[in-house]
């Protein structure tokens, strides 16, 4: 028998309800957590803070390691931002209404992502006041930026991105934001009131509303494709070995979907605790999130495959050295770790048993992320220990400041999502509505052709038609 | 002159609204037009507004105006900075890259795109207006909402039909 996704018999008060009270009263796991991700976020200020004042020297990053732990990072942050767009846009084009519940938060994430990306280039720069270098003004001799660098391309890239995505999870929130309006009171109501932008569920709004979602979703899907692709356009635009790779594009955006779907299930399963969502986060929606981030892991395998098959068969002998010695040098147990989770653990996603058990599903979905840093840090780093110069032949480890700028990102991002989900509704209630009125007119209908297909049986026999609870 | 109304009726069944949308669209009440309903729901709804008959949504226009505009103000914008360098030396390199001007251009035509989508949204959905005395919050829950503007002559026919759809409240109020 197939599980439903949603109890399709549940009433929409109780819907408006649910989601209501999971912005007043989380779990007491929901502020430990909380707290948790400040006192991240602290270390990452501290340590910001003494780099800022005693120079770059404090983070180890020297020549060659001019790019380490805070370029992998943002990487890393730019490919969790691919969750929103493929569970929400992606899976919207196509109707796969199933995302209806869960879409919202990974929206949510692909805004916080980007957020929390942006803040490495500038930490890596050092220099930060002069981050606005990158922006296209022409400066006082007349120079503009080199718009041939993909540096700028990411600028821009990233730039239009955050903003899309942005306008992308407001727009989706606006009839929620009524409801929330219309069931507040004090300083929540002034809040949702201005943000519901007078949302009164006219025919005119919906159907507007109903075109811009779709134009938005149409917009957003070569938009993330073209920024990961111009990310790995950092590395692939160079002549360095390891990183002129031909297949560089779809591999970032293949581990970008698959780190976001994978941070979606981290995500997915806390929420369904904090909040109390078994109705609405339900173990078949898990079920299908698992598989397609199954079917994702297939698609970065094969790519990695391939990437390690035509470095070995190519011509290009720093390549090759550089991949042995990523297999058997002092980065080693972190390729093969990479290697294990990225590659094996995703297994567990095609066993029914894992996929339904949550427990086993968080500590899947962490360590499927574990692998996608470790992804990253591969990529930034062997390259520039062994780059074709041997006499620069050097390996570097990131110190504890870049250790803890990268932790307390976790937690401004952990920090920022935690608020987003309190302040406003993390379930989507409008969608979820259509999705149990949808479907509840299908059973309905499927009941009635059943009803009339028994009574010609019987009509054909006979008899008298029967049927119980059509 | 006579007054004309602005008429409210809720429903929690939306197969009655929807037939009580059908008998309007059938003329059931003489001098009503469906042109004159408008519906508020709490989900989107395209098989009742599909009653409604063609109404237009122009949003597609003004997005493909706005992406073209991204296209075009892109190229030149780029263009017209690059081609500052023309009194320095290239070294054989095109004073206008194509290959790399194309990724640009091709996020600006995403950027405005995106943000005039996003404006005419805000522009043509009747937002920012004062939600007026017929608004009903019960409209954000479960109940749907028909509202229809009428002459006082066919005030209590209206009335009628709604109450044989078996709508749950009816609100009403005069048209300054």
């Amino acid at each position: 028998m197939i599980e439903k996704d949603i109890d399709e018999q549940i009433k929409w008060a109780k819907i408006n309800a649910d989601v209501l009270r999971s912005m007043e009263n989380p779990r007491r796991a929901y502020w430990i957590t909380f707290f948790i991700c400040i006192a991240m976020m602290a270390c990452a200020v501290t340590a910001e803070i003494y780099q800022y004042n005693t120079g770059m020297g404090v983070t180890n990053l020297n020549n060659p390691h001019m790019w380490d732990m805070y370029i992998a990072t943002f990487v890393f942050w730019i490919g969790m931002s691919h969750s929103g767009t493929l569970l929400s846009a992606i899976l919207h084009i196509i109707h796969a209404d199933w995302r209806k519940p869960i879409y919202r938060f990974a929206e949510a994430m692909t805004t916080f992502s980007l957020m929390t990306a942006g803040f490495f280039p500038m930490i890596h720069l050092g220099r930060v006041w002069n981050l606005y270098w990158v922006l296209p003004y022409v400066s006082d001799r007349g120079h503009w930026p080199n718009f041939r660098s993909p540096l700028v391309w990411d600028a821009f890239a990233i730039s239009t991105y955050l903003s899309a995505s942005m306008l992308f999870l407001f727009i989706g929130m606006i009839p929620d934001l009524a409801i929330c309006r219309d069931n507040a009171r004090g300083w929540r109501r002034k809040i949702y009131t201005v943000l519901s932008l007078g949302w009164v569920g006219s025919d005119r709004q919906w159907r507007n509303f109903r075109k811009t979602y779709l134009l938005m979703a149409c917009f957003l899907i070569p938009l993330a494709v073209s920024v990961h692709s111009i990310v790995s356009s950092d590395f692939a635009m160079s002549i360095m070995p390891g990183w002129h790779v031909t297949s560089f594009p779809p591999y970032f955006v293949a581990g970008a979907l698959y780190s976001g779907c994978a941070a979606i299930i981290t995500l997915f399963v806390m929420l369904r605790y904090y909040f109390r969502f078994e109705e609405y986060m339900t173990v078949a929606i898990m079920e299908k999130t698992a598989k397609l981030t199954f079917a994702i892991a297939m698609v970065w395998t094969y790519l990695n495959l391939i990437e390690f098959a035509s470095t070995w068969y190519g011509h290009d002998i720093y390549a090759k050295e550089l991949l042995i010695a990523k297999a058997t040098g002092p980065y080693a147990w972190i390729f093969w770790t990479m290697l294990f989770c990225g590659m094996v653990v995703p297994f567990a996603l095609a066993v029914e048993k894992f996929r339904r058990h949550m427990p086993t599903m968080f500590v899947v979905s962490l360590l499927l992320n574990l692998s996608m840093y470790f992804e990253r840090w591969m990529i930034v780093a062997p390259t520039l220990s062994m780059a074709h110069d041997p006499h620069q032949w050097y390996i570097e480890w990131p110190s504890i400041v870049q250790w803890a700028i990268v932790f307390g990102s976790f937690g401004w991002f952990g920090l920022l999502f935690l608020v987003f989900v309190k302040v406003f509704p993390s379930v989507s209630m409008y969608e979820v509505k259509e999705m149990v009125f949808h479907r509840r007119r299908l059973v309905n209908e499927n009941a009635a052709k059943e009803y009339s297909r028994r009574a010609s049986d019987r009509k054909g026999a006979g008899g008298t038609p029967e049927l119980k609870g059509a | 002159m006579s007054k004309r109304y602005r008429i409210k009726a809720l429903f929690s069944d939306f197969e009655e609204a929807f037939a009580a949308l059908s008998d309007i669209r059938h003329s059931k009440v003489p001098g009503v037009s469906i042109d004159d309903v408008k519906l508020n729901s709490p989900i989107e709804h395209p098989e009742i507004e599909e009653v409604l008959g063609e109404r237009p949504v122009h949003i597609p226009k003004l997005t493909l105006a706005g992406a073209t505009f991204g296209l075009v103000f892109g190229f030149l914008f780029l263009a017209s900075a690059q081609a500052t360098f023309l009194v320095q030396p290239q070294g054989g390199k095109p004073v206008i890259p194509l290959p790399s001007n194309f990724v640009l251009v091709y996020e600006m035509l995403i950027f405005f795109g995106v943000w005039t989508t996003f404006f005419a949204f805000l522009f043509m959905s009747g937002l920012f207006r004062k939600r007026g005395n017929l608004y009903s919050e019960k409209v954000s829950l479960d109940q749907i909402g028909v509202i229809v503007e009428a002459d006082e002559a066919q005030r209590d026919k209206l009335k009628s039909l709604f109450k044989t759809h078996k709508s749950l409240e009816i609100r009403e109020e005069e048209i300054q």
